[in-house]
C-alpha cells in the first residue's frame, strides 16, 4: 500500500488553487457528507478509522471529539492547531503551502461534524506567507460557495478565518492557543476544565492538529475502515514525516505507518540513506521533546525485532530503550554530532520557549541549560550529570503543561543512553571543545540513576 | 452517596472528609486542617484564576473515585482539582508528594535572593515558612542569580521584582478590585516580571491590597520599610469608619505608635475584607482606630513568638526596637 | 514620536478592522496579535504610544498590550534595523551548520547576536525552529524564508537586501 492519502496530488501544478484541487477531486468530501452523513456519521468514521492526533501526543481523534460539551444555545468552536513549531517538524507548513484546500476541506468536515459556525486556523506568526496562501484560498472557498451560509443548500453555515501568533512554541499547547488566539499572553490553562467543555471564549471546543484535520478528508471519502486498511495495528493511516538532519533526502514523506525505520532512513524512496557515507549515530524520532535512541535502538527493538515507523513500535521497550513517534520529526545525527551540545542546544530551546508561569519549568529550564552548556564547553563537574538528571526528574510531570516534559525527557535520554559521553566532556575538558566523542558502543541497557 | 446527601467523601492522608461536589482537594483538607493542608503559595481562595502555577500544593491521588479506583497517573495541583466521591488523598504521607515538594521549593530559590535578614516579609514569609519546612540548608545552583532593580509602583508600594514568585495574585487583585489594571506580567519564561512597563503609579484606591496578597517580600510597604521587623510589632485588631471599605483591619503597634496597617488574614494568610489606600497608609495615628484587642496569628509562629497577646513585661528588649 | 503622530494610514485601518471582523462581537481582543504585527510592519517598532494606540483601536487597556507585547519573540519593543535577519539555531539547523552562518554574518556586518549596524539597516538575531528543519541552515528576513544557506548565499542576500530594504511583514 505505497498510496498516498494526503499528498497524493502534490505533484499536480496548481494544487493550491482551488480550481485544480477541485478536478483532482477535491471537495468531493464535503459534498457527500453534507448530502448523505450526519454529523454523527462522521463522527462515527472517524472513530472507525483509528485515526490519532497526529500533533504529538497521539490522543484517538475521535473520542476527543465525542467528549465536546453540546450545552443548548451555545455557540462551539472548532481550531487548527498550525502552530509547528516543535524542532524537526515541517510538515504542516509544507501541506498548508503545497495543498491548502485540503486543510480547508477537513475544517469544513470537522466543523459540520462538531456543529460548530465558526473556526479558526491559528497559524504561527513566522508562517506569515503561509498565512497569506491560506486567506487566498479561504477567500476561493468562499466564492465557491464552501464557505459561508448555507454551504451547496445544506442548511449548514461555516465561517472560517485564520489568524496569528507572534513567536511562541508554547502556544502549540491547546489551552495556550486558546489563550492566544484570545489576544492574551500564550500561558496554558490550568485544567480541569477541559477545552471540550471551557474552551475558546469559554464554549466548548476542540483544537486539532493541521495533518490530523487533512486526514478527516480521505476518512470520509472513503470511509473510517478503509482508512485503517492503512498502517499496522493501533498506527493506522498513513504519516506525514519531516525528515532531517544528517541525511541524504531530507524532507515531508508521507509513509504508510508500519515500514521499518531502516527502510525510512535507508532506502531512496525516504532519506535516501546517510549523508556522505558516515555512520548513524543517534535518532530523535517524534520531534526534540522525544527520547533520543543510540544507533543500536534506532533500527532495532531491545528485543532485536524491527522498529517500526509506528506510534507502537517507536515507543517499543517504554523510555528506558524506546522512543515515541511523537510529531514525525525526524532528525537522524551521524557519528560527528555531539549529543551533549544537541542536549544543550534543545535545552536552550526550551528554557527560551517557556511561559514562565509554573516554577518547576521556569526555573529548572534555565538551569539545565546552564549546567548543560558548562559541560559543553569544558566547564563541568562529574556531579553535573546527575544533578541534571535530579533537575528534569524535578520538572517532569509537576507542571502546568506538558511543555516541562518535553524539555526533561531529552535530557534524560541523552543521560540515558550517552552518560559516557557527558563523562568524557568532564574528564577532557580541552579535547571536548575541539573534537567530538564519536559513536557510542553498543552496550546492554542498564538504567541510569533509577 | 445516598440522594439525601449529596456529599463526597474524600480521605486525605488517612483523614476522612464529606464535601460538597466541586470543592478542590485544598480546600477538603482546610476542613480537616493541621498537618493534611498542603502549602499554597499562589493559590488564593477570593481570587478568582489564582492557582495551578507554583506547584506547592502537589499531592498524589492514590484513588481516583469510589466508581474509577484507579490512581492518577501525575501528582496533581490540589488547588484546582475538585474532588471525587471516594477519592483518596495523599499528601504528607506521599514520598513523592514531599519529593516533589522539596523539588519545587528549591526551583523557587534558586533565582530567589535570600535576603531574609533585610526583608520586611521575614516573619511572615509564605516562602520562608515553606522553605523551612521544605527545603535543604545548602543550594546546589551555582549561577548568578536573577535581579531586578526595586522600583516605586506608587507613592505607598515598592516592586522588589527579584524576590519575586510569579504567583500572578496581585495581578488578579487588580483584576478584581479595580477597573483599570496597570500592572501586570511582562516578558516570559524566568525573565518574565511583574511591572508597568512604563513607570507609572499605581493609583486606585484599592491598589494597598496586592501587599497583603504577595506571599513573599516583593511587594512591600514603604510607610513601613525597614522600620521594625514584625516580630517586634503587636498585631491589634481594629476598626474605623470607612466610607470606602469595612475598616475592619489589623493595626501592628510598636509601643502606641501604629506602625503599619494590613488587612485581617485568615489561618491560611487570606484576607477576607479587603481594605483601602486611606485605612492602610493613611491612618496611622492610635486615636484613627478603635483597638478590639490582640490578633490571634497562628500561621507565623515567629510573630506569636513575641507574646503579645498577653501584657508584656515593661523591660522587655524585643520590644520597640525601631 | 509624539502620541499624535501615531496614526495607521487608511489602508492599514481597514486591515485592522478586518482582523477585528473575524472575530463575534465583543472579542475583537482576539484581534490583538495581528494588529500588533500590522502596527510593527508599519512603526518599525512597538514604542510606547505605538502600543498606547493599538490598546485604544481594540478598546483594551494598554496593560494588555504591554503582557502581549512582551511576551511573544517576534515582537520589538525597541528599535530595529529596516531588515531583521533572523538565523534560526535551533537543533537540526545547528547540526547543518547555523552557528559558522551566524558568525559568518557577524563578521560581515560588524555586528553580534541581537545587534544593529550602525547605519540602521540590518538587525542579526538567532531564533528558535522555524520549521525548516529539512532545508536547514536557514534564515528569515521580513516574511520570506531563505534556506540551505550558504555563505555565498548569505553575501547575496545582504546586497539585495541593501539595495531593497522591504523585508517586512505582510509585505509593507
Amino acid at each position: 500500500m505505497d498510496r498516498k492519502l494526503l499528498l497524493e496530488h502534490i505533484g499536480v501544478e496548481g494544487i493550491h488553487t482551488h480550481d485544480v484541487y477541485r478536478k483532482q477531486g477535491g471537495y468531493k468530501a464535503v459534498e457527500k457528507a453534507l448530502k448523505s452523513m450526519s454529523p454523527d456519521d462522521i463522527v462515527e468514521e472517524v472513530k472507525k478509522s483509528g485515526l490519532r492526533g497526529r500533533g504529538g501526543a497521539g490522543f484517538p481523534t475521535g473520542m476527543k471529539w465525542s467528549f465536546i460539551a453540546k450545552p443548548e444555545g451555545v455557540p462551539r468552536h472548532f481550531l487548527c492547531n498550525a502552530d509547528e513549531s516543535e524542532p524537526g517538524t515541517f510538515k504542516d507548513r509544507y501541506l498548508m503551502e503545497k495543498i491548502p484546500h485540503l486543510l480547508i476541506e477537513g475544517m469544513i468536515l470537522s466543523s459540520y461534524a462538531l456543529g460548530c459556525n465558526q473556526s479558526y486556523i491559528y497559524i504561527r506568526g513566522e508562517y506569515m506567507y503561509v498565512l497569506q496562501i491560506l486567506e487566498k484560498a479561504i477567500a476561493e472557498a468562499y466564492a465557491n460557495g464552501w464557505l459561508g451560509k448555507n454551504i451547496k443548500g445544506s442548511g449548514f453555515d461555516l465561517d472560517l478565518a485564520v489568524t496569528t501568533g507572534a513567536g511562541a512554541y508554547i502556544c502549540g499547547e491547546e489551552t495556550a492557543l486558546i489563550e492566544s488566539l484570545e489576544g492574551k499572553r500564550g500561558n496554558p490553562r490550568i485544567k480541569p476544565p477541559f477545552p471540550a467543555v471551557k474552551g475558546l471564549w469559554g464554549r466548548p471546543t476542540v483544537v486539532n492538529n493541521v495533518e490530523t484535520i487533512a486526514a478527516v478528508v480521505p476518512i470520509v471519502n472513503e470511509g473510517g475502515d478503509a482508512y485503517a486498511q492503512f498502517g499496522i495495528g493501533r498506527s493506522t493511516g498513513t504519516k506525514l514525516i519531516s525528515a532531517s538532519g544528517n541525511i541524504n533526502k531530507p524532507g515531508v514523506y508521507e509513509i504508510n505507518m508500519g515500514i521499518t525505520v531502516e527502510e525510512f532512513i535507508y532506502s531512496d524512496t525516504y532519506c535516501g540513506g546517510m549523508k556522505n557515507g558516515k555512520k548513524l549515530k543517534a535518532c530523535v524520532p517524534g520531534g526534540s521533546s522525544v527520547p533520543i535512541l543510540p544507533h543500536y535502538l534506532v533500527c532495532k527493538t531491545a528485543a532485536g525485532e524491527d522498529r517500526l515507523m509506528s506510534y507502537e513500535s517507536l515507543s517499543d521497550g517504554g523510555f528506558a530503550t524506546g522512543s515515541m513517534l511523537g510529531s514525525g520529526g525526524f532528525i537522524v545525527y551521524d557519528e560527528d554530532q555531539c549529543i551533549v551540545r544537541n542536549t544543550w542546544n534543545f535545552s536552550r530551546f526550551y528554557h527560551h520557549e517557556s511561559c514562565g508561569q509554573c516554577s518547576p519549568c521556569r526555573e529548572g529550564t534555565g538551569w539545565m541549560e546552564k549546567v548543560l552548556h558548562r559541560l559543553e564547553y569544558g566547564h563541568g563537574k562529574m556531579e553535573d550529570i546527575d544533578l541534571l538528571w535530579d533537575i528534569q526528574r524535578k520538572i517532569e510531570g509537576n507542571t502546568i503543561c506538558p511543555l516541562g516534559d518535553a524539555a526533561a525527557w531529552p535530557v534524560a535520554a541523552a543521560i540515558r543512553h550517552f552518560r559516557e559521553e557527558f563523562e568524557w566532556h568532564v574528564n577532557e575538558p580541552k579535547l571536548c571543545v575541539t573534537k567530538n566523542y564519536g559513536l557510542v558502543t553498543e552496550k546492554k541497557f542498564e538504567p541510569v540513576n533509577a | 452517596m445516598s440522594e439525601t446527601n449529596p456529599k463526597f467523601k474524600v480521605t486525605i492522608d488517612g483523614v476522612e472528609v464529606e464535601v460538597d461536589p466541586g470543592t478542590t482537594i485544598l480546600n477538603a483538607a482546610r476542613l480537616i486542617g493541621g498537618d493534611v493542608v498542603p502549602p499554597a503559595m499562589c493559590y488564593y481562595s477570593s481570587l478568582q484564576g489564582s492557582g495551578g502555577k507554583c506547584r506547592t500544593c502537589l499531592v498524589e491521588v492514590s484513588k481516583g473515585s469510589e466508581k474509577d479506583p484507579r490512581p492518577m497517573p501525575k501528582l496533581v495541583v490540589s488547588c484546582s482539582t475538585p474532588i471525587m466521591d471516594g477519592m483518596e488523598v495523599k499528601n504528607k504521607s506521599s514520598e513523592k508528594v514531599m519529593d516533589a515538594r522539596a523539588g519545587v521549593v528549591e526551583m523557587l530559590l534558586i533565582n530567589h535572593p535570600l535576603d531574609c535578614p533585610i526583608c520586611d516579609q521575614a516573619g511572615e514569609c509564605d516562602l520562608q515558612n515553606l522553605a523551612y519546612e521544605h527545603g535543604k540548608s545548602t543550594t546546589r545552583y551555582e549561577f548568578e542569580r536573577r535581579t531586578f532593580d526595586k522600583v516605586d509602583i506608587g507613592e505607598y508600594i515598592k516592586l522588589h521584582m527579584t524576590r519575586c514568585i510569579l504567583c500572578y495574585r496581585c495581578v488578579y487583585t487588580a483584576n478584581q478590585l479595580t477597573d483599570q489594571r496597570e500592572h501586570g506580567i511582562l516578558n516570559r519564561g524566568d525573565a518574565a516580571e511583574i511591572g508597568t512597563f512604563i513607570e507609572k503609579n499605581l493609583k486606585n484606591e484599592f491598589i494597598g491590597n496586592v501587599i497583603d496578597v504577595c506571599p513573599v517580600g516583593a511587594l512591600t510597604d514603604k510607610t513601613f520599610r525597614f522600620r521594625s521587623r514584625v516580630w517586634y510589632t503587636k498585631p491589634m485588631d481594629a476598626h474605623r469608619d470607612c466610607k470606602c471599605c469595612s475598616g475592619k483591619a489589623v493595626v501592628w503597634m510598636i509601643g502606641d505608635e501604629v506602625a503599619r496597617v494590613t488587612a485581617r488574614k485568615d489561618q491560611y494568610g487570606e484576607v477576607k475584607e479587603f481594605i483601602c489606600n486611606e485605612c492602610r497608609f493613611e491612618k496611622k495615628e492610635k486615636s484613627d482606630w478603635t483597638i478590639e484587642g490582640p490578633r490571634h496569628i497562628d500561621r507565623n509562629s515567629v510573630i506569636s513568638a513575641n507574646h503579645y497577646e498577653v501584657e508584656a513585661p515593661a523591660h522587655t528588649p524585643l520590644l520597640n526596637k525601631a | 514620536m509624539s502620541q499624535e503622530n501615531i496614526q495607521l494610514p487608511e489602508d492599514l485601518l481597514q486591515e485592522v478592522g478586518r482582523q477585528i471582523a473575524k472575530f463575534p462581537e465583543g472579542m475583537q481582543k482576539s484581534a490583538l496579535l495581528s494588529v500588533l504585527h500590522i502596527a510593527q510592519a508599519h512603526f518599525g517598532h512597538l514604542s510606547e504610544p505605538v502600543m498606547d494606540y493599538v490598546a485604544r483601536l481594540l478598546h483594551i487597556l494598554p496593560i494588555e498590550v504591554y503582557e502581549v507585547a512582551t511576551f511573544y519573540s517576534m515582537y520589538d519593543t525597541v528599535p530595529v534595523g529596516k531588515v531583521k535577519l533572523e538565523v534560526c539555531r535551533t537543533g537540526p539547523c545547528m547540526i547543518e551548520g547555523a552557528e559558522k552562518i551566524v558568525s559568518y554574518i557577524e563578521n560581515k556586518l560588524g555586528i553580534k547576536d541581537g545587534e544593529t549596524t550602525a547605519d540602521g539597516m540590518f538587525t542579526l538575531k538567532t531564533v528558535e525552529c522555524l520549521g525548516a528543519c529539512g532545508y536547514a541552515p536557514m534564515l528569515q528576513a521580513g516574511e520570506k524564508f531563505h534556506e540551505h544557506l550558504t555563505e555565498a548565499k548569505v553575501d547575496e542576500l545582504i546586497e539585495q537586501y541593501r539595495n531593497n530594504p522591504k523585508a517586512n511583514y505582510l509585505g509593507l
